[in-house]
């Protein structure tokens, strides 16, 4: 299977890059843009065929390893 | 004479110029420990350098917390030892859990290499007990993950237990918003723990420990700890 994580600062959180990518497409004419907030993305092939199994593993690896819990929230799709 | 132990993680870069400064400038023994290392070898002070730990590749910091002599330095730290973390050590700090908060992006995007302005806030750990209360030092900077970050709660406990130990100010030692490199929250540029043994701070005292270096001001983080330890032993 496999599991997709997508980390992304909390909303809390002042996004430096995300306001610079917002102020860059604001001055190609983008005025319709509004905030922008950037993140990662993870792709982890997984060995199990449960989907259950799948979101738990990458669960605990998004919390121990991929995100930062103090800034950063996550979000996970499996298939 | 201490025994200073500089952790060295794959990707540190600061190591080298702290065993320096406590072995050559304040004439103390300093032993470099790998990371892969389970023992501290009976050191009287951790020191976490600057650099780039495990290449910072994820995030700044994060790896090194699963590095093999991390249960080494948490149970030194818990015992109520010395720890003080340097840029990226002070990142590896905040990542392990040792010291609150996180690190995101400088403010401005930009790695910031540059001599700074920071006011001691706290005499009362072991890496300012040599400092004046007030006093402004000038000590370089150079990273671009140094915009400290508490949340809310976190921050006033932080300011309530007077665990803010340098800010960011200018030659005055005003804080403003000019004088803060990174945008850290309330120009915190260091912060030590509940029990004060543990300090993390962004700039770096290290390298302005002798006057070829342009500055000296940084000697006193480092005096401080050996003064503290030295008194100490004397106390029966």
């Amino acid at each position: 299977m496999r599991a997709r994580v997508f980390v992304t600062l909390k909303p809390s959180v002042f996004d430096p890059q995300g306001r610079t990518i917002a102020d860059a497409l604001h001055s190609l004419g983008y005025g319709d843009v509004g905030d922008v907030r950037q993140g990662k993305y993870f792709e982890l092939d997984l060995v199990t065929t449960d989907p259950a199994r799948a979101k738990t593993l990458a669960a605990e690896v998004a919390d121990r390893v991929l995100a930062n819990p103090v800034i950063e929230s996550y979000r996970i799709e499996v298939d | 004479m201490l025994k200073f132990a500089v952790v060295v993680f794959p990707g540190s870069n600061c190591d080298g110029d702290a065993q320096w400064a406590a072995s050559h400038v304040l004439g103390q023994s300093a032993e470099l420990v790998w990371h892969k290392d389970t023992s501290l070898h009976g050191a009287d002070v951790v020191v976490l350098p600057g650099g780039f730990a495990h290449g910072d590749y994820l995030r700044t910091g994060a790896m090194a917390r699963f590095s093999p002599i991390m249960p080494a330095v948490k149970a030194f730290a818990g015992a109520g030892g010395p720890v003080i973390g340097i840029c990226n050590g002070f990142q590896v700090l905040l990542e392990a859990g040792l010291l609150p908060g996180a690190m995101l992006r400088n403010r401005g995007l930009k790695y910031r290499c540059e001599h700074v302005y920071i006011r001691v806030e706290r005499t009362d750990t072991p890496f300012t007990s040599a400092a004046r209360q007030g006093q402004v030092l000038r000590i370089p900077i150079g990273h671009g993950e140094g915009n400290y970050y508490a949340p809310p709660g976190v921050l006033e406990t932080l300011e309530a237990g007077g665990q803010v130990v340098f800010r960011y100010t200018d030659a005055e030692g005003v804080v403003t918003d000019e004088a803060n490199p990174n945008g850290s929250v309330n120009g915190i540029a260091g912060i030590c723990n509940a029990q004060r043994n543990v300090v993390g701070m962004m700039p770096h005292p290290e390298r302005a420990c002798e006057p070829l270096l342009g500055s000296t001001d940084g000697l006193v983080v480092l005096e401080s700890v050996v003064q503290s330890l030295a008194e100490a032993r004397h106390v029966p």
